[in-house]
């Protein structure tokens, strides 16, 4: 194409090519298209992949193994997994016990919710021992630690059995983390995945059914 | 059915590409820099580097976002930083090697890209202000480099920076204050590396990005030059006003420069994956060791895209015992670049149409500029020394300085070679 | 101008000719699993008494084969956790005033020395009672550090006429026994170096491949539209 004018014999048949859906054109631009949005994606994926837990945040949120032997009945100890506050709270007898009587003033007493609990913990005490309680100590309204509250009566008032209350709204729950109605937190706290090691040996963070 | 679905796509895009119009002038610029931008039809391998440039800058750009969600500006943590990125970050490893090979490779496609220029005489006029931006854009880059090779915190990070940043010390009178406000300190510290991550990961890639825009706007307000130094606006068909020699740059040189790309990524990967310290020229072995303010490593020598420049420092002697003539020698051999339109005064553009005057400097200048490159990287006791009868001189020390007399001769004897050069006729069309 | 470029490409070979020691070639395969967890356990049971490789994770060398139990039964002591890194009790002051130098970490070592460097000095000890520690070592001249594995290598001295090291108290492990120690834990530094290097290349061939198809793409491609042009 050097010196044509417009209009001359040449240039119609450029156009007439032009006008004509070009196969080879086509087929190679969809199929470049398609190879180089894939090789896009895959590259994509390891930077994605770069922002989520480090081998190192892994390591500090490593399963946690706590001694609870020196745990006295009716007190609690907190330990710390993923930088998190989790309560081991030792319910005595009339704790436990008063656990079934308040039922009808909770917003879910059978923790229908069960993205709350494992499995094995739904059940009328919320626990793999009857007596002992293992609760993340974040609200689930809008994740303020809640004050331990364990004894009845109180600054609490007539009616309360002992539980949890949170400072920044209000939020009440029983000695299973269980919530009161009426609070502003909409679900029950968080039973994180633990087993015993041995009697008195908690591991908080592996379940029974993972492999150590 | 299908058709009809298919037109009412097509119109509601229409219509929203409308929508824009009238706020963003959108077609037009696509029509102005990619559609309707007419580039020559001749250009060949050496055209290929312009847009690999833009391509490892966006790379750059792009990594270093990630590495900075891990790095640690502090100078206890930094050079563990480096390695909890290669080690505990998923695909940390990947990601810093594709910034570490990054950086040598902007250097090899912007050395290649320079040499373009100056082969086919794309700095000449109506260029000059591409050129000079350009320059701006290399000065730059030496500048990313430098602050950027400190944040690994290593030996050579940081008796590279020590000695650079002492250099400034050389210049008469201000020089030691001048260093130590670089510094921050009596010595290169934490409050060094902390003001040159800021340099690296800020002030610098702004600058850079407002130069890159600049020189793309400039060459598209002239339009590209090309392997034989013909401006193809003179010959237009006068219907369209389309030049002859032009064609559109989107199709056309996208879809060669993919073609590039896609070369260009084989070569950066086969490094990236096989070779990442490119045998101790990208990534230093005792850059491995941290940072020891007590202990100078046995050899240290700059990263190899800076040692042409480190070679005539050392070259050039003291005089009056002052180090000054050697870092004034050092600055000159880059900022001589800028002067480069102005140097020229042969008649064709071209290296094609040039004699065989101007080809001989130009071979002796590519000559010196790799034998200073490789004498920068070695100590120079290197060869070893003459006899008496020079001295004793160092034998590299001596080669040195004999071709950085001829890098500086090729820029300032070329207002008379280019004159004197017997040049060729220039074609009215390009060729091939 | 041809000529003189080739002579440029060969110029670094003759420099490299004239390296100072010359140091044995270490035995490296990143691929022997078993002689990488031999030189986990010579590293843990000496190297970590004085030297950290604190940027070493335990749990990594799942990725040479061991399973966390044995990481557990085999390497840790100190009540550490598997997902600890490779930390040391010494107080960097204490092992200064004792050896003169702070014992370096060793998680990169390899790749600041290099792993011939690293097989050679350990096999490199010889007895100089000019030393404050009565050690000497050809690679290494005038080092800080004590032969730790004399138990294992016996004693050299080096003849000063023939600058060669001769056994002169074998120790428990034969020459070629201690080779091999030395050449697995070298061995292990390589790995634990740069841990993800198996991953890398592994990688590569695979990023290669698909580029090489998306340049016969490209290539097609831009022949397609070209052919207008000319």
């Amino acid at each position: 194409m050097s010196d044509n004018p417009v209009g001359s014999p040449m240039n119609q048949d450029l156009a007439n090519r032009d006008s004509q859906v070009d196969l080879e054109k086509r087929n190679f631009l969809l199929a470049t298209s398609a190879v180089g949005a894939l090789g896009a994606a895959a590259v994509a994926v390891p930077f994605v992949k770069s922002m989520t837990p480090s081998e190192r945040a892994k390591a500090a949120g490593a399963p946690v193994e706590v001694d609870i032997s020196k745990i006295e009945p009716g007190t609690m100890l907190t330990a710390e997994w993923r930088g998190q506050p989790v309560w081991i709270i030792n319910r005595t007898d009339e704790m436990t016990a008063e656990l079934a009587k308040h039922n009808d003033q909770l917003s879910d007493p059978a923790c229908e919710v069960t993205s709350q609990q494992p499995n094995y913990c739904k059940n009328a005490n919320r626990s793999i021992k009857p007596n002992v309680a293992v609760i993340v100590g974040i609200c689930t309204h809008l994740g303020c630690s809640p004050t331990a509250k364990l004894q009845a009566n109180g600054d609490m008032g007539e009616s309360w059995t002992g539980g949890f209350f949170c400072p920044c709204h209000g939020s009440k729950f029983d000695l299973a983390g269980r919530v009161f109605k009426g609070s502003p937190a909409p679900i029950n706290l968080v039973v994180p995945p633990h087993k015993y090691l041995a009697d008195n040996t908690l591991l908080i963070g592996v379940d029974t059914e993972e492999k150590a | 059915m299908i058709e009809q679905k298919k037109s009412a796509l097509a119109a509601g895009v229409d219509k929203t590409v409308a929508w824009v119009d009238e706020r963003f002038p959108l077609t037009s610029n696509i029509k102005a820099h990619l559609t309707e931008y007419y580039a020559p039809k001749n250009f060949n391998f050496w055209y290929f580097f312009g847009s690999l440039a833009l391509l490892v800058l966006v790379m750059q750009i792009l990594t270093g976002i990630f590495l900075t969600m891990h790095y640690k500006p502090d100078a206890d943590l930094a050079f563990g930083s480096v390695e909890y990125i290669m080690r505990d970050v998923p695909w940390g490893w990947l990601i810093r090697y594709m910034h570490s090979t990054g950086a040598s490779m902007f250097f090899v496609v912007v050395y290649l890209h320079m040499f373009r220029g100056i082969i086919y005489g794309s700095y000449r006029n109506p260029r000059e202000l591409i050129w000079l931006f350009g320059v701006g854009i290399f000065l730059c880059l030496m500048g990313e480099a430098f602050f950027g090779y400190l944040l690994p915190w290593g030996q050579m990070s940081y008796w590279g920076a020590q000695v650079i940043v002492n250099l400034f010390s050389a210049i008469p009178f201000i020089g030691p204050d001048v260093s130590e406000w670089l510094r921050g300190d009596y010595l290169v510290s934490d409050a060094t590396l902390n003001r040159f991550f800021a340099f690296h990961v800020i002030a610098l890639p702004l600058v850079l990005l407002g130069l890159v825009m600049a020189h793309l706007i400039a060459l598209h307000e002239v339009g590209s030059n090309n392997p034989d130094g013909i401006e193809i606006k003179k010959l237009k068909d006068p219907q369209t006003g389309i030049p002859l020699d032009g064609i559109a740059f989107h199709p056309y040189y996208t879809v060669k420069d993919l073609v590039g790309v896609t070369v260009f990524l084989m070569v950066f990967s086969a490094v990236l994956f096989f070779a990442p310290e490119m045998g101790g020229y990208f990534l230093e072995a005792n850059n491995f060791i941290p940072a020891d303010p007590l202990k100078t490593p046995a050899h240290i020598a700059p990263v190899w895209y800076f040692t042409p420049y480190y070679s005539i420092l050392r070259a050039v002697p003291p005089i009056f015992n002052s180090q000054f003539p050697g870092v004034a020698a050092m600055g000159l051999s880059v900022a001589i670049f800028a002067l480069l339109p102005w140097l020229d005064k042969g008649a064709v553009k071209s290296i094609r149409y040039r004699g065989s005057l101007y080809k001989k400097w130009l071979a002796a200048f590519v000559v010196s500029f790799l034998i200073l490159g490789y004498l920068g990287t070695v100590p120079s006791n290197v060869w070893g020394q003459f006899g008496p009868w020079l001295g004793g001189a160092d034998r590299a020390t001596v080669v040195a300085r004999i071709f950085t007399a001829v890098y500086f001769l090729f820029f300032l004897l070329m207002p008379w070679y280019t004159k004197k050069d017997q040049t060729k006729p220039v074609p009215e069309r390009v060729t091939g | 101008m041809k000529k003189i470029i080739l002579l440029l490409a060969l110029l670094p070979l003759f420099v490299m000719a004239n390296e100072e020691v010359a140091l044995d070639k270490a035995p490296i395969d990143a691929s022997n699993h078993e002689s990488l967890q031999r030189g986990a356990r010579t590293f843990v049971n000496y190297c970590l008494n004085c030297h950290s490789a604190n940027y070493m994770r335990y749990n990594r060398l799942m990725e040479i084969g061991l399973t966390e139990k044995q990481i557990k039964d085999n390497l840790l002591f100190a009540g550490e956790k598997v997902g600890d890194t490779m930390k040391v009790a010494i107080n960097k002051n204490d092992a200064k005033k004792w050896f003169g130098a702070a014992p370096p970490d060793l998680s990169v070592e390899v790749r600041a020395r290099g792993a011939d460097w690293v097989y050679s000095y350990m096999r490199g000890f010889y007895r100089d009672d000019t030393r404050p520690t009565g050690w000497n070592n050809t690679v290494y001249d005038k080092v800080a550090m004590p032969h730790v594995l004399y138990e294992l290598q016996g004693e050299q001295t080096l003849n000063h006429e023939t600058h060669a090291l001769e056994l002169s108290k074998p120790g428990k492990l034969s020459v070629e026994e201690y080779d091999t120690l030395v050449g697995d834990l070298t061995n292990f530094m390589a790995y634990m170096a740069e841990p993800a290097k198996q991953q890398r290349n592994h990688l590569g061939w695979f990023v290669l491949l698909f580029l090489g198809v998306l340049l016969v793409l490209t290539y097609k491609l831009k022949k397609a539209y070209w052919k207008d042009i000319h």
